[in-house]
């Protein structure tokens, strides 16, 4: 086995996705019927090399730069288990309670042109993950069947016709994506609603990402959803024929697809007729699923144990070291954010926002910059919403913000000594280039701005404005927004929004 | 095509060249100008390279009395010509599988076996004829045309490393690799009169090996001595961290301990192997041509008279050793060849879409015995039929491993034919697979169960053909392989004509 050394950092990294982006109504109803979902998930990896070679895993690099012998399957060469990949893949197990146990890879064979060597070597029936749950934020579990290690494929592009394998005029294949370690997470069908199937998957995001083993980019395919859909009359026991839905990727994907796919097979079942097994691709612009390959066109994969390798069995001492490494999961997190928040009579709020925020700030490891500046005595909602809202659109960098600098700029923030327009402008430029928050808002030409200049500024204001005045003077409270951006503009953002408002209401009264 | 010996080739040892030029007393390129000129003279009639590098090979000989000149040591292959057969990866030469699907594919890499022979000094003169992708026992499938046996234009060498076996036996080089999956080392060896080794799977690194069956496939030195062949196995043999397969051993020294008993000239069979006790596996004797069938008696009688207890052994087991071979090894082998699909390397015949350029190139690329054994492999691990093929024959093959462990609580080694028969005339199989795929039935069991094998020529059979003897031995047991080996030479060479 060679070593992976320290897994490194994936770098170059754009903004992320939070947990908070999308929410689904939760209101679906299928009448009479009840969905039936198993989600099976692909995590890439943060590895520094790919899992049998030493080519680089990285994302977005120019086509077929990070391929060798090994990963582009040229005769005579050998795979080599990277130890890192092993490594993720036993903290994803851990971190999902299942059992980590001797497991073996098997190949599977199918002609695909993005496959270097015509077969995918990946683990079949010796998983090294085996059982499992994971709970979701509302309590309920879902069952984990497997959780095995596998090899990513390369990526073609069809050029001409529709952009698909049929029809397109020629195809260009970047092998760069091939090689690169995959855990596939097979979920039980324990899943009734596509809601629950976005709260599952942001869950697993967050604990991949928790686990260090995934960035869990979805817009760069570093996590992929295939989903298992039957639907079966309520209160029956047996399931229904599932389709598979592959192609989602986004947590929006998910639930589209699955709502979509829950009322086509209603819909058949309604008229009396018979869901086939199939699977099926998720089209984005059509909002539809259209069928791929009929059960009767399924491979026939040709499993068997790949000879290039040795079984792989991590001992105890190696599986324990694992273990003792993983820091508390996000559900952990998540209450004990919630619970410092309590304790320090949080006003984050409305408890949806809130709920939201936390577990943003979870998923994307910001938790330690709120306990930071709560513990210091920032108000809890501030805390939050700077950390989920400006913080994190900071991306990978808002891991790496110093959670006493952060405390201190939120503190500048409380006190007004910076406005909240230049509180989110120094934090910005601290994501980009780290620093002091006080020195920052000196480079930059903040300054406190007192009363009385303030004073002065929102009384030009009102007097270049006098119908509005009168307007706000006879009740039309909305307008205090109309004057706020006023004076933002003429202080050009050094004024505090509040601050305005409270000049406004000395004025009015 | 005519019958009869061919011009004599060069008979030195590697070991009296390597010396020669360690020693300064001889220049490793007029080694390489003799081989060369052996090559020229013999290899229109035999066949047996498919592509010669006399340029590369001159300079490297070049590099070899530099260093000599310099005072350094080049190593124990100091300028002794070596061939490789072509299925062993050469950086930027074309590494064919004697198949025209590879087109004019050259790896950019080279072989770990082709790094360590360089490495060691040697030349590397050539990529030798084979049985395409190693299928075959004959070397007739080689998309490039049969190699002849040397010592009778009309017979096959055997294969598939039948163009290694030739150039060795022809005196076009001292020294060769070749690959053994099912015997393609040891049956050649046979049928040219020269010695062939399988070692212990795990001991020589795949790495640069184009795969045939994975779980069998071992490089292995082809020599005209024992002692010759245990130095190239030296050279080779030890970990290779790019083979997950390799065995975490250090390198060995087999020609060393050979060579201290060989200090006056002839190893002294009693100090060879009195005291050990052999076993003549009926199973590998019993089905065997008669001429063959003597010459394995009259080894074991040779090794009695040095001090060697000699016993029969049954061990029923390996008579199910052909058909489990026959079903892993195409099954591997119908995954492993699934790359050559058009797409990244080698020849390509286009079509209306990927799957119809796949299906073009394929049709095209391969031959008939190479295709033949992926629809068997495709057949064997198929839904539905894996367990009663493919995993039965894995279960037969626990079955040969535990028979030969039972066999190696008494024996040291074991005695049996290499092949049934000797080399049988050009034509006589290819149109009948299967008695081409019985002349792997001695061969197979030390494959499947991972073993050393190795085949040493004993006397000549009544119609005048060389018959191999194979002395097989325990995982690792190469040590005790090649001693038993050296002994079976020296008996030999006392009783049979020197072959011309
Ligand atoms: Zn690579």
């Amino acid at each position: 086995m060679t070593g992976d050394g320290a897994g490194d950092q994936v770098s170059g990294g754009e903004s992320q996705v939070s947990g908070a982006g999308d929410q689904v109504s939760g209101g679906e109803s299928y009448g009479d019927f009840e969905p039936v979902i198993g989600l099976e998930v692909h995590c890439e990896l943060r590895t520094r090399t790919k899992l049998f070679c030493g080519c680089p895993n990285s994302f977005g690099d120019a086509p077929n730069t990070n391929v060798c012998p090994v990963c582009l399957g040229l005769p005579g060469s050998l795979p080599v288990l990277n130890a890192k990949a092993v490594e993720l893949a036993m903290r994803i197990g851990t971190a999902l309670h299942c059992d980590i146990r001797p497991s073996s890879f098997h190949r599977k064979n199918y002609f695909y042109p993005d496959m270097p060597k015509d077969y995918q070597v990946s683990q079949y029936d010796e998983p090294i993950n085996v059982g499992g749950w994971l709970e979701l934020p509302d309590g309920s579990r879902v069952g984990i069947v497997r959780a095995h290690i596998e090899e990513d494929t390369g990526k073609t592009t069809h050029a001409g016709g529709t952009g698909r394998i049929h029809g397109s005029s020629y195809s260009l294949v970047d092998y760069n994506r091939a090689g690169v370690p995959l855990v596939e997470i097979v979920s039980e069908p324990d899943i009734r609603s596509a809601a629950q199937a976005r709260l599952y998957a942001a869950e697993l995001r967050a604990i991949l990402v928790a686990t260090g083993a995934s960035d869990g980019r979805m817009e760069e395919g570093s996590m992929r959803v295939d989903a298992n859909v039957s639907v079966r009359r309520r209160g029956a026991s047996e399931l229904g024929t599932r389709c598979e839905v592959k192609n989602l990727n986004s947590l929006r994907s998910l639930t589209r697809a699955i709502d979509y796919e829950v009322r086509r097979q209603v819909g058949i079942i309604e008229k009396g007729g018979a869901v086939a097994q199939e699977t099926r691709h998720f089209d984005e612009a059509q909002g539809a699923t259209v069928a791929m390959r009929s059960k009767e066109e399924a491979f026939d994969y040709r499993y068997f144990p790949e000879p290039d390798l040795v079984p792989l069995a991590p001992d105890a001492a190696w599986q324990s070291e694992v273990a003792a490494s993983l820091g508390p999961m996000p559900a952990e997190r998540r209450s004990r954010v919630s619970e410092l928040i309590g304790a320090r009579g949080g006003t984050a709020g409305d408890g949806a926002t809130s709920a939201s925020q936390i577990a943003t700030v979870v998923e994307l490891g910001l938790d330690g910059l709120v306990e930071a500046a709560v513990t210091s005595g920032v108000d809890p909602g501030l805390a939050l919403a700077r950390a989920a809202n400006e913080a994190a659109a900071g991306g990978d960098a808002a891991r790496g913000l110093d959670p006493a600098g952060f405390t201190a700029l939120l503190k500048l923030e409380a006190a007004r000594k910076l406005s909240a327009t230049q509180a989110k402008a120094v934090l910005a430029e601290m994501l980009l280039h780290g620093g002091d928050p006080a020195t920052i808002a000196r480079a930059k030409g903040f300054e406190v701005m007192d009363e009385g200049e303030l004073a002065t500024v929102v009384r030009q204001v009102v007097d270049e404005s006098p119908g509005e005045w009168h307007r706000y003077l006879e009740g039309e409270e909305k307008l205090a927004q109309f004057f706020v951006g006023k004076v933002m503009k003429a202080t050009r953002g050094r004024a505090d929004g509040k601050a305005v408002i409270a000049a406004l209401d000395r004025l009015r009264s | 095509m005519t019958t009869g010996s061919p011009t004599p080739g060069v008979t030195r040892s590697a070991h009296e060249i390597a010396r020669a030029v360690r020693n300064g007393d001889e220049s490793a390129l007029s080694v390489l100008q003799e081989h060369l000129e052996a090559i020229g003279s013999i290899d229109g009639e035999v066949h047996a390279f498919i592509t010669l590098l006399d340029d590369q090979a001159r300079s490297d000989a070049a590099e070899v009395d530099r260093r000599v000149a310099a005072g350094e040591d080049p190593g124990p292959l100091a300028g002794v010509p070596v061939a490789l057969k072509d299925n062993l990866c050469t950086s930027g030469v074309p590494t064919t599988c004697a198949s025209h699907i590879l087109g004019s594919w050259r790896p950019p890499y080279d072989a770990t076996v082709v790094e360590r022979v360089r490495a060691a000094g040697a030349v590397i003169v050539g990529k030798t004829n084979m049985d395409e992708f190693a299928m075959g026992s004959s070397t007739e499938t080689s998309a490039f045309g049969p190699t002849c046996n040397p010592l009778d234009l009309s017979r096959v060498p055997g294969g598939s490393s039948g163009g290694s076996a030739a150039a060795v036996a022809a005196g076009m080089v001292p020294l060769a690799l070749g690959s053994d999956t099912g015997g393609s080392v040891r049956q050649p060896a046979a049928y040219c009169g020269v010695v062939g080794v399988k070692p212990t799977y795990g001991a020589v690194s795949r790495y640069g090996l184009v795969a045939f069956a994975s779980s069998l496939d071992q490089v292995g030195p082809i020599a005209r001595s024992v002692a010759d062949a245990a130095l190239l196995l030296d050279v080779i043999g030890g970990h290779d961290a790019l083979d997950s397969t390799s065995l975490d051993r250090p390198p060995s020294r087999y020609a060393e301990s050979l060579c201290l008993l060989d200090a006056g000239g002839h190893a002294p069979g009693e100090e060879l192997v009195a005291g050990l006790h052999v076993g003549i596996v009926e199973e590998l004797v019993a089905g065997a041509d008669p001429l063959v069938a003597r010459s394995v008696r009259a080894a074991a009688e040779s090794l009695a008279s040095y001090g060697a207890t000699v016993d029969d052994v049954s061990i029923p087991e390996l008579a199910y050793g052909l058909p489990a071979y026959y079903l892993i090894a195409p099954a591997e082998a119908s995954s492993n060849l699934a790359r050559y699909d058009g797409v990244r390397y080698g020849s390509r015949v286009d079509g209306p879409d990927v799957e119809a350029m796949n299906r073009a190139t394929r049709a095209a690329g391969f031959g008939d015995e190479v295709k033949r054994r992926i629809m068997l492999g495709t057949y064997a691990l198929s839904a539905g039929y894996y367990d009663a093929y493919y995993g039965k024959a894995q279960r037969v093959r626990t079955l040969i491993i535990d028979a030969f462990s039972a066999a190696y609580q008494r024996f040291d080694v074991l005695l049996g034919a290499t092949a049934p028969t000797t080399a049988f005339p050009m034509g006589a199989k290819v149109d009948d697979p299967l008695s081409m795929y019985l002349s792997d039935v001695c061969t197979v069991p030390s494959s499947l169960a991972g073993h050393p094998a190795i085949s040493v020529p004993f006397g000549r059979a009544e119609d005048g053909l060389p018959a191999g003897v194979q002395v097989l031995a325990p995982a690792l047991g190469e040590s005790v392989m090649l001693k038993v080996a050296a002994a079976v030479e020296a008996a030999g060479a006392s009783i049979a004509p020197e072959p011309k």
